[in-house]
């Protein structure tokens, strides 16, 4: 069978220390038997590894940032499918996404296919609605609160214990065991994503996340629990592995069903040491993590071409259990040539 | 006393809880322990065999099965209704 030729435009080429998932997920898409895939990278920062990598990115494009304006940012994409066709579009930044979703219908109408969640969805899932979440879908959460003001931190002791979390509304957790450290988490929070900054109960037990796909009609297209085994200073996962856990795909399988999620998710679980499962973030798209699922038997990046370009798909019901991802660094050697390119022409 | 189903213990002592992704290394003695438990053999049954098969007098090796399979419990290879 010859592969469908399709192009995809996608971002988070960022593949640092605290990766972006557009690299994993390229990856996926490579090794589709379905598609053959033009790869068309969308950086916002010109030093994206992702950018220089030829044999993962076949061009490069700059856009703006989504805080220039969305109109702005969909222009610039417009401007690019004009000259550089794109069949399906994948952002892979929680950050973004507002500015996707808003524009699905003016992308449609420019036929770049998408698979997001909707605006309900991604907007009820937020760190700072997860005790409202927690109640309507009956999952466990964290107690949280969202607090617009660094005089509200020595009230926090009425209704938290220490040590606590301290997170940003898009990215960045940290645990305080004081309000002193709060104070300072939150002054860094805040100037970095904006406020609300969003204070939850700290839950003693072992992490572990899923990735997992959405159908939009409440049907989990493919699901894959992980342990980190490995967790770098700025708490991503290093290492991992596939896990044999019922509860948590049955626990994610409730909340796709519930929500009618629609894309890829990540889901942050705290398994208690009373073995209870805690759900603490709930991520609307695919994380970084996610190639680790195509290694375990799931593609979870070609599904969700599939599902953007409206095919049938079959969902997975398995995928191989103990499979592990190690991730290393790699020297890129480019051109200051490739570098000069890409900031002067906005292109590579 | 039971092993969880889905433990796998290798030919070289590698054991892998698949449900908490940890893994353990036990000793030669440690994987006949286990082989035993996972064949639903009782602690008298353990006993009598490890102590025909080894230097050992029984209340020595009491103290030490208690303490393993203790151990066993607190990283939760043992099914949890016992």
């Amino acid at each position: 069978m010859s592969k469908k030729k399709i192009s995809v435009a996608l971002t988070g080429l960022n593949n640092t220390d605290n990766p972006g998932p557009g690299v994993p997920v390229i990856r996926g898409i490579r090794e589709s038997k379905e598609f053959d895939a033009r790869i068309i990278g969308l950086a916002y920062e010109n030093l994206e590894p992702g950018i220089y990598m030829h044999n993962v990115v076949d061009k490069t494009y700059q856009v703006p940032y989504p805080s220039e304006g969305t109109d702005v940012l969909i222009n610039r994409i417009l401007e690019i499918h004009e000259k550089d066709p794109i069949d399906v579009l994948i952002p892979n930044f929680d950050a973004e996404l507002y500015a996707f979703m808003k524009a699905e219908e003016t992308l449609k109408k420019a036929n770049i296919s998408t698979f997001l969640p909707t605006l309900e969805q991604f907007e009820e899932r937020h760190k700072s609605e997860l005790p409202k979440f927690g109640e309507k879908y009956d999952v466990k959460v964290p107690f949280s609160k969202p607090i617009t003001r660094s005089d509200e931190i020595d009230n926090l002791k009425e209704d938290f214990d220490y040590p606590l979390m301290v997170k940003g509304k898009f990215y960045d957790a940290y645990l305080a065991y004081n309000a002193d450290q709060v104070k300072m988490h939150y002054n860094k929070i805040s100037a970095k994503w904006g406020l609300p900054v969003i204070i939850q109960e700290f839950i003693k037990g072992t992490e572990v996340n899923v990735v997992a796909l959405g159908d939009g009609h409440g049907n989990t297209v493919g699901a894959v629990p992980m342990r980190k085994q490995y967790i770098t200073e700025q708490g991503k996962a290093w290492a991992g592995i596939t896990l044999d856990d019922k509860r948590l795909l049955d626990l994610t399988d409730k909340i796709i069903s519930g929500m009618k999620w629609r894309g890829g998710m990540e889901l942050e679980i705290v398994k208690s040491f009373e073995n209870d499962l805690y759900v603490i973030e709930i991520n609307p798209r695919i994380p970084a993590w996610v190639y680790l699922a195509v290694g375990a038997g799931q593609n979870l990046p070609e599904a969700l071409i599939k599902l953007a370009l409206g095919q049938e798909f079959d969902p997975y019901t398995k995928y191989e259990i103990g499979k592990m991802f190690i991730r290393y660094s790699y020297d890129i050697i480019t051109d200051v040539r490739e570098f000069e390119k890409l900031s002067t022409l906005g292109e590579l | 006393m039971q092993i969880k189903k889905n433990i796998a213990v290798s030919e070289t002592g590698f054991v892998f809880d698949p449900t908490s992704g940890e893994s353990y290394s036990i000793n030669k003695v440690g994987q006949e322990i286990m082989a035993m438990l996972k064949d639903e053999k009782t602690p008298q049954e353990i006993r009598t065999r490890m102590c025909e098969q080894y230097d050992i007098d029984q209340a020595s090796f009491e103290k030490y099965y208690y303490d393993f399979t203790g151990m066993l419990r607190q990283f939760q290879l043992i099914e949890e209704d016992e």
